[in-house]
């Protein structure tokens, strides 16, 4: 283990410490939030104990990843489009830049009233918040792959699926991981946000309803559960950045 | 060394005679106007007949149109005017089969070893694995990456990256091979060496080469022909026969008849890259 990785655990596991020793002594309130180590405790009471548990978080994560998917998958097959439309590029280019500073949120009643207090909703306030992210990123990556590959799979007589495949997407690789990490992010937020202003199901609703009830162990166990979710999802993607960083440019 | 032998054919009936593998008749290029910038007349006019399995350098100033020319002879980009054919087809906008195509720039996928980039175009080809094996593996040896057949680009110098790139389009064979600077990124002694390996590939593979080069050296040394480009827009002001042996090699280099040559290109040259450069 590197020493910045030891810097880092270190930071991680005192802030922990200092939460626990903060919330033993009773300067934090169990009013106001319960130490880290009865999280853990009370997580693993609920995911034993609760029927609800393992409903609501399979609920969320079948969205989360349907909303994963759409916004990947749409964001990079629609960055390739607008990348080889200049005009349309230009033209799309200022709503590109302004569209995080817009509150995504206030949509969400128009997709209820469109598609219902259910699953099409959420995935839909995931996909159009992570959506955007994964353009830019596919954007970015494109302008920075080198061009003279595309003559290369023009040489080699690729169609312009195979390009996509065998040329394009593993070149703009490195540079995608940027969109790909917060299009996940977004879509988390989106689709938990949305769970806990209204939905019938999901582990953001249950967050909503611990939290309206004082139910403080099971409103911090469930936010444990869903940090460590995020924190490991996107830990796991900056390990496999890592890796093709070290191939590509070493 | 006699001028013209093979070129600007102007069409006439005697380059009919001959086995023509490549004709540009009447070739320009103009780049449209874009924003802030003035439409440029990047090349033309040409006209050029290339006699099947003939070894062609181009010589010329910076941003002559070299490269162009290259890439409307590849298919890779679309002439304002005139035609180019390959073995009397015409190429419209489209490669044509049989033509592989070395560029100036590091064009290795990263994301693919050594071993598995000069057998990308092979394994698209469908063709066995024995087969593929056995054309990798010469060509690995012929490159000199033996130790690195499992490398990745990233691993390797510029110039081992550029023999890569040389490898992935030999192994092919194709017919018509068009190389834009491929030794450009290489030390002297590899471009020797290499200058040499591509003459042993040439006459054992009987391909026709055009060679883009900015070294007379390389492009007197390699070439039956040389052909030397005005300034933009760039057209053959003369084509010069060298009357090299098929079997030559880098010892041409300190014969006389080598310093005449060189000295000839870089007459024919000078006065046009002073004007590429613009007015001082």
């Amino acid at each position: 283990m590197t020493r910045a990785r030891i810097l880092q655990w270190a930071i991680v596991l005192g802030a922990f410490g200092l939460l626990e020793a903060l919330c033993r002594f009773r300067i934090i309130t169990p009013f106001t939030m319960i130490p880290p180590s009865e999280m853990v405790v009370s997580l693993i009471r609920i995911a034993r104990t609760q029927s609800w548990f393992a409903e609501d978080t399979l609920y969320s994560l079948r969205n989360l990843m349907v909303a994963v998917v759409i916004a990947v998958f749409g964001g990079y097959l629609a960055g390739l489009v607008v990348h080889a439309l200049p005009r349309l590029r230009a033209c799309l280019d200022p709503l590109f830049s302004s569209y995080y500073s817009v509150p995504t949120f206030i949509l969400y009643p128009l997709f209820i009233v469109l598609f219902g207090i259910g699953p099409m909703s959420l995935i839909v306030m995931g996909s159009v918040f992570g959506v955007v992210a994964m353009i830019s990123a596919t954007l970015t990556a494109l302008d920075r792959s080198p061009r003279v590959l595309v003559k290369v799979a023009r040489i080699e007589k690729l169609g312009p699926l195979r390009t996509i495949a065998l040329i394009k997407l593993p070149a703009a690789a490195p540079h995608l991981f940027t969109g790909l990490k917060l299009a996940v992010a977004y879509c988390i937020i989106g689709v938990i946000a949305g769970e806990f202003i209204l939905a019938t199901a999901g582990i953001g609703r249950r967050l909503s309803l611990s939290y309206n009830n004082f139910d403080n162990a099971t409103m911090y166990g469930v936010l444990l559960l869903i940090l460590a979710f995020a924190a490991s999802v996107n830990g796991a993607l900056n390990v496999w950045e890592r890796r093709i960083h070290r191939r590509w440019f070493r | 060394m006699s001028s013209s032998a093979i070129a600007p054919a102007r069409a006439d009936a005697s380059a009919s005679e001959r086995d023509i593998h490549v004709q540009f008749r009447d070739v320009n290029h103009v780049y449209p106007a874009r924003a802030g910038h003035e439409a440029v007349h990047a090349l033309g006019p040409i006209d050029l007949a290339l006699q099947r399995g003939e070894f062609l350098s181009i010589i010329g100033p910076s941003g002559c149109g070299k490269t162009t020319l290259l890439e409307v002879l590849a298919g890779l980009v679309t002439p304002t005017s005139g035609a180019v054919e390959i073995d009397g087809r015409a190429v419209q906008g489209a490669v044509p089969d049989g033509v592989g195509v070395v560029f100036q720039e590091d064009a290795s996928f990263p994301w693919l070893t050594v071993a598995d980039n000069i057998a990308f175009s092979l394994k698209r080809a469908g063709m066995e694995k024995a087969e593929i094996a056995t054309r990798v593996d010469y060509a690995i040896g012929l490159m000199g990456l033996t130790r690195f057949r499992k490398a990745y680009p990233s691993q390797l110098s510029g110039g081992m990256r550029q023999r890569v790139c040389i490898a992935r389009t030999l192994v092919t064979r194709p017919k018509l091979i068009l190389l834009d600077e491929p030794f450009g990124a290489l030390d002297q002694q590899t471009r020797l060496i290499m200058g040499e390996e591509l003459l042993k590939l040439w006459r054992e593979t009987g391909a026709t080469v055009m060679l883009i080069t900015h070294s007379l050296d390389e492009a007197a040394l390699l070439a039956d022909h040389v052909a030397v480009m005005s300034a933009r827009p760039g057209h053959f002001i003369e084509v010069i026969a060298t009357g090299w042996p098929r079997d030559r090699d880098s010892r041409l280099a300190s014969t006389p008849e080598f310093g005449a040559l060189t000295s000839r290109l870089w007459a024919l040259l000078r006065d046009e890259s002073i004007k590429a450069m613009g007015p001082t």
